[in-house]
C-alpha cells in the first residue's frame, strides 16, 4: 500500500516540478576545442559576482549548432560555441526557426604536428605528411596504394622511422582542420598529384594500413603514447603542447615553429579560427548574455596578456580584436 | 551369451593405473586454468587501481604558501563602510600582488614579476576577499593566509615537473630560484587538499573540486531511486505473483529481458525526446537525469526481483494460503518480506550501474562545466563520470591527478554502495 502512494507521489513530484521557472544562466553549448576558453571566460563572469556562472556543455560544434538553431525561448541556448564558421544548412535552420545571431571570431587554435621530446627533430612539409599519410600516392604517374613505409621513403631529409601517427577520428572538428589545412594543401605541393587531377576533397583520404591510428577525442592520450613511443608522430591542439612542452616537441611545418608568436603572426599556417555565436533574440530576456560577450571580447581576456592566452588560446591581431569587439559588443547580426 | 554387450561393458570398468592418472591429470590441469584465469584477473585489476592510486593520491594533498596579507584600509574599504558589499568590490588582487612584493623586499625587476606572481594562484585574491568581507573587523591589519600554489608550483614540488631555462620547461629557473627562497623561508607547506572536497569544478586545477559532482550525483541518484523502487518491485510482484502465464506476459517478459541489454545513450536520446522536449523539464538538471538513470536500471531491478520472489518456497505461500489469506495478503505478509533483501540486493547493484553511467546523461545536457553546487533537483548540475570525463580531456597537467583522484572518490562510493547490498544479504537472507 505504502509503496503505491510512494510512487504516485513520485511520478506527481516529477510531473509538477516538470514546469520550469524562468531561466536566469546563460546556457552555451558546442565545440568541444572552444570548452576550455568559453569555460574559463565562464567562470571569470561568474566571480563578477552581478550574474550566475554560465552552464557549458561540450555537445560538439555540429551538436551545438543543431540544438542552438532549434528554436528561441528558455528552452534553447543562448551560446553556441563552434571550431569551424556556420555552414548554409546549419544558417538555413537557425534562419527557419527565427533565430538570430552574432558571429564572434575568438581567437586561433594550431593545429601541431609533434612527437617526443627524445625523439628526432624534423623539417617536415605539408606534401611530406600528405605523401606519408594519404590514402593512394603518385607514383610512376599513375595513383597507387601508399607504398611508404618510413618517413625516409618520403624524403631522405626525414627520419629512418616507421610511419606511424596518432589523432583524432573523423568525427572531430581537429581532423576536418587537419586535413583541410595540412593534407589537402599538402597535395596541392606535390605537382604529381597535381598533373593527376589530385585536388582538394580527393586529397583527403587516408590510408587505412594503420600508419595512421585514430587515437579518440583524447588529446591527453595522444600525449601520453608519444611519450611512450618516441617513434610515432602526432595530431592534436597547440593547447597540448603548450601544456606539455617539456616533454612533446612541435614539428617544424614549412620551416615554422609551432609557437604562439608564430600562430599569432599567421606564419605558422597550420591554424584554424575559433568562434561563439550568441542569440540576439536572447537579449533581454536573458540576463547577462550582452555582459558575458563584453567580457569575453575584453582585452583582460582576449587579450595579448589576457587568460585566455595562458590556457593556449591564440589571440588575433591587434585590429581584428578591436573590430570583432566591436562588433560583437554591439550585437551585429551575422548574415549569410 | 555375452556377446551382444558392448566390448567396454563386456571388459568392466577400466581400472587401470594409466586411466586414473589421466582422470587426475585433467583435473590437475583444469585448476590451474581457472587458477590461471583468477590470476590473470587479479593481475590486471592490480595494475588498474595501481595505476588509478599511483597517479591520484598526491591530488589529496595540496601545496600552499604562506602570505603577509596588509589588508590597508585605504585599498580595500576607505570609508570604513564596513558594507560586505563595497569591501566585495575592492581591488584585493592588487591586495594580493602587494603583498606578493613585499615577501622580496630588495626588489624584483618588472619583467620578472609576473614571474613571482605566477607562483601563487589566481584564486588569492578570492581567499583574501571572502574572509575579509566575513571579518570586516580585520582591515586595517595583517594578517597571514595560507594560499595555495599556482599549479604549476604545485607539480613542481610533487615532481612531476622539472625547472629549466630551456624555453619549454613549463618552470624557469627564475621561478623555481623564488620558490625555493619561500621554501627555504618555512612558507611553503603541504596540506590536506579540502578544496577537492569543498568545490565544484573550475577551470584552474587548484580551485577546482568534486563536490558540486557529487551532490549532483546524490541528486541523480535519488530521484533515480524514489522511482526505481516502488515501480521496480510493483511491477516484478504483480509479473510473478498476479499475472496469467499467458503470450502477453511472455512478451513483456522478453521485452524487459531485452531493455536490460539496449545500449545506455538510447536513454539519453529517449530522455531528450521525452522528458526535455514533450514534458519541459530543464536541461542538464538530476530530475531528468534520474528519470533517464531509473529508466536505464528498472528491466535490471525487475529482474532480479522477479528473481527473488520466485526464491520464495512454495510452500509459504500455501501455508499462507491454506490459514485463510487473501492473494494479496500472502503476498504483503509473507511473500515480500522474505524476497526484500534479495530486491534490494538487486536494487543497490542497479544503483551501482547508475553511479557509473555518463552516455545517457550526455544527450540531456549533463556533460556540463557547472561551477555552482546545485541546491535543488532543478538546477543544472553534473555526475562523478561525467566530471571524470571533462577533467581526462582538460590540457592542463594537473588535472591528470585529479581525475584520477575523483575515479578513487567514484570507487569508493561504488565498493560502499556494494557492501551495503553485501551486508543487507547476510543480514536478512534466509535458508531453507
Amino acid at each position: 500500500m505504502t509503496m503505491k502512494s510512494f510512487a504516485l507521489a513520485a511520478v506527481a513530484t516529477v510531473l509538477v516540478v516538470g514546469a520550469a521557472e524562468a531561466r536566469d544562466q546563460i546556457r552555451v553549448v558546442g565545440s568541444s576545442t572552444v570548452y576550455p576558453f568559453t569555460t574559463t571566460v565562464a567562470e571569470q563572469f561568474g566571480k563578477g559576482g552581478k550574474f550566475k556562472t554560465p552552464i557549458v556543455e561540450s555537445t560538439g560544434t555540429g551538436g551545438g549548432f543543431k540544438l542552438f538553431c532549434a528554436g528561441v525561448g528558455e528552452g534553447h541556448p543562448d551560446v553556441t560555441n563552434a571550431s569551424r564558421a556556420i555552414n548554409k544548412n546549419e544558417f538555413a535552420d537557425c534562419t527557419k526557426n527565427g533565430v538570430k545571431m552574432t558571429e564572434v571570431k575568438v581567437g586561433f587554435d594550431g593545429i601541431v604536428f609533434s612527437n617526443a621530446k627524445s625523439g628526432p627533430t624534423v623539417n617536415i612539409t605539408k606534401g611530406h605528411i600528405w605523401l606519408g599519410l594519404a590514402k593512394e600516392v603518385p607514383v610512376g604517374g599513375k595513383m597507387v596504394a601508399n607504398p611508404y613505409k618510413t618517413w625516409a621513403d618520403v624524403d631522405k631529409s626525414l627520419p629512418n622511422a616507421k610511419i606511424e601517427v596518432l589523432g583524432p577520428p573523423p568525427t572531430s572538428g581537429t581532423r576536418d582542420s587537419f586535413v583541410e589545412l595540412v593534407l589537402q594543401e599538402g597535395c596541392a605541393e606535390i605537382p604529381a598529384a597535381k598533373e593527376l587531377g589530385m585536388a582538394g576533397a580527393k586529397c583527403a583520404a587516408m590510408r587505412e594500413d594503420g600508419s595512421w591510428i585514430d587515437a579518440g577525442e583524447n588529446d591527453n592520450l595522444i600525449v601520453q603514447k608519444l611519450i611512450a613511443n618516441p617513434a610515432a608522430f602526432g595530431v592534436f591542439g597547440y593547447s597540448f603542447l603548450d601544456q606539455n612542452s617539456d616533454k612533446i616537441k612541435g614539428a617544424n611545418i614549412e620551416g615554422v615553429i609551432p609557437t604562439f608568436e608564430n600562430i599569432q603572426t599567421g606564419k605558422y599556417k597550420v591554424a584554424r579560427p575559433l568562434f561563439i555565436y550568441v542569440k540576439n533574440n536572447h537579449v533581454g530576456s536573458i540576463p547577462g548574455i550582452k555582459e558575458f560577450v563584453t567580457e569575453y571580447t575584453s582585452e583582460k581576456s582576449w587579450g595579448k596578456d589576457g587568460y585566455l592566452g595562458v590556457k593556449g588560446l591564440v589571440p588575433l591581431p591587434d585590429a581584428d580584436r578591436k573590430k570583432g569587439a566591436q562588433g560583437a559588443q554591439s550585437m551585429t547580426e551575422f548574415t549569410m | 551369451m555375452n556377446s551382444a554387450l558392448p566390448a567396454a561393458v563386456a571388459k568392466g570398468p577400466d581400472l587401470s593405473k594409466a586411466r586414473i592418472k589421466r582422470r587426475y591429470a585433467t583435473e590437475a590441469r583444469f585448476r590451474l586454468y581457472g587458477l590461471g584465469a583468477i590470476t590473470f584477473a587479479i593481475v590486471f585489476l592490480v595494475i588498474l587501481l595501481g595505476t588509478i592510486i599511483s597517479n591520484g593520491y598526491s591530488a589529496f594533498v595540496a601545496t600552499t604558501i604562506a602570505l603577509d596579507v596588509n589588508l590597508d584600509k585605504a585599498a580595500i574599504d576607505p570609508d570604513g563602510t564596513k558594507n560586505p558589499e563595497t569591501i566585495a568590490q575592492a581591488d584585493f588582487r592588487g591586495v594580493v600582488r602587494t603583498s606578493i612584493r613585499s615577501l622580496f623586499p630588495e626588489g624584483t625587476e618588472r619583467s620578472q614579476e609576473r614571474v613571482l606572481f605566477g607562483i601563487f594562484s589566481e584564486g588569492a585574491q578570492y581567499d583574501v576577499q571572502k574572509r575579509v568581507v566575513n571579518n570586516p573587523q580585520l582591515i586595517g591589519t595583517t594578517q597571514r593566509f595560507w594560499v595555495k600554489a599556482a599549479p604549476d608550483i604545485d607539480m613542481l614540488r610533487k615532481g612531476y615537473l622539472v625547472a629549466a631555462d630551456d624555453g619549454t620547461a613549463r618552470v624557469n629557473l627564475t621561478q623555481e630560484g623564488f620558490y625555493k627562497r619561500l621554501e627555504k623561508d618555512g612558507r611553503v607547506r603541504t596540506e590536506f587538499n579540502t578544496t577537492f572536497f569543498t568545490a565544484a569544478d573550475s577551470r584552474e586545477p587548484e580551485q577546482a573540486g568534486v563536490l558540486g559532482a557529487m551532490v549532483g550525483t546524490f541528486m541523480t541518484l535519488g530521484v533515480c531511486l524514489l522511482l526505481v523502487l516502488p515501480i521496480g518491485i510493483a511491477a516484478a510482484i504483480y509479473l510473478e505473483e498476479f499475472a496469467p502465464k499467458n503470450r502477453w506476459t511472455d512478451l513483456i517478459e522478453v521485452n524487459i529481458n531485452n531493455l536490460a541489454a539496449v545500449p545506455s545513450i538510447v536513454f539519453g536520446l529517449l530522455g531528450l525526446a521525452v522528458l526535455l522536449n514533450w514534458f519541459g523539464m530543464p536541461r542538464s538538471a538530476p530530475l531528468a537525469g534520474g528519470v533517464v538513470l531509473a529508466l536505464l536500471v528498472l528491466p535490471t531491478i525487475i529482474i532480479a526481483g522477479r528473481s527473488a520472489l520466485k526464491a520464495v518456497p512454495p510452500s509459504i505461500r500455501e501455508a499462507a494460503l491454506g490459514v485463510g489469506a487473501s492473494h494479496l495478503q500472502t503476498v504483503g505478509h509473507h511473500v515480500l518480506p522474505l524476497a526484500m533483501p534479495g530486491i534490494l540486493t538487486g536494487t543497490i547493484i542497479g544503483m551501482a550501474h547508475a553511479l557509473g553511467e555518463s552516455a545517457p546523461l550526455l544527450m540531456i545536457g549533463m556533460v556540463a562545466f557547472v561551477v555552482d553546487t546545485p541546491t535543488s533537483l532543478t538546477d543544472a548540475s553534473t555526475v562523478l563520470p561525467v566530471q571524470i570525463f571533462l577533467w581526462a580531456d582538460a590540457p592542463e597537467r594537473a588535472f591528470v591527478e585529479r581525475t584520477s583522484a575523483a575515479i578513487m572518490v567514484l570507487l569508493v562510493f561504488l565498493i560502499l554502495m556494494n557492501l551495503v547490498a553485501i551486508l543487507l544479504r547476510r543480514k536478512f537472507e534466509r535458508r531453507w
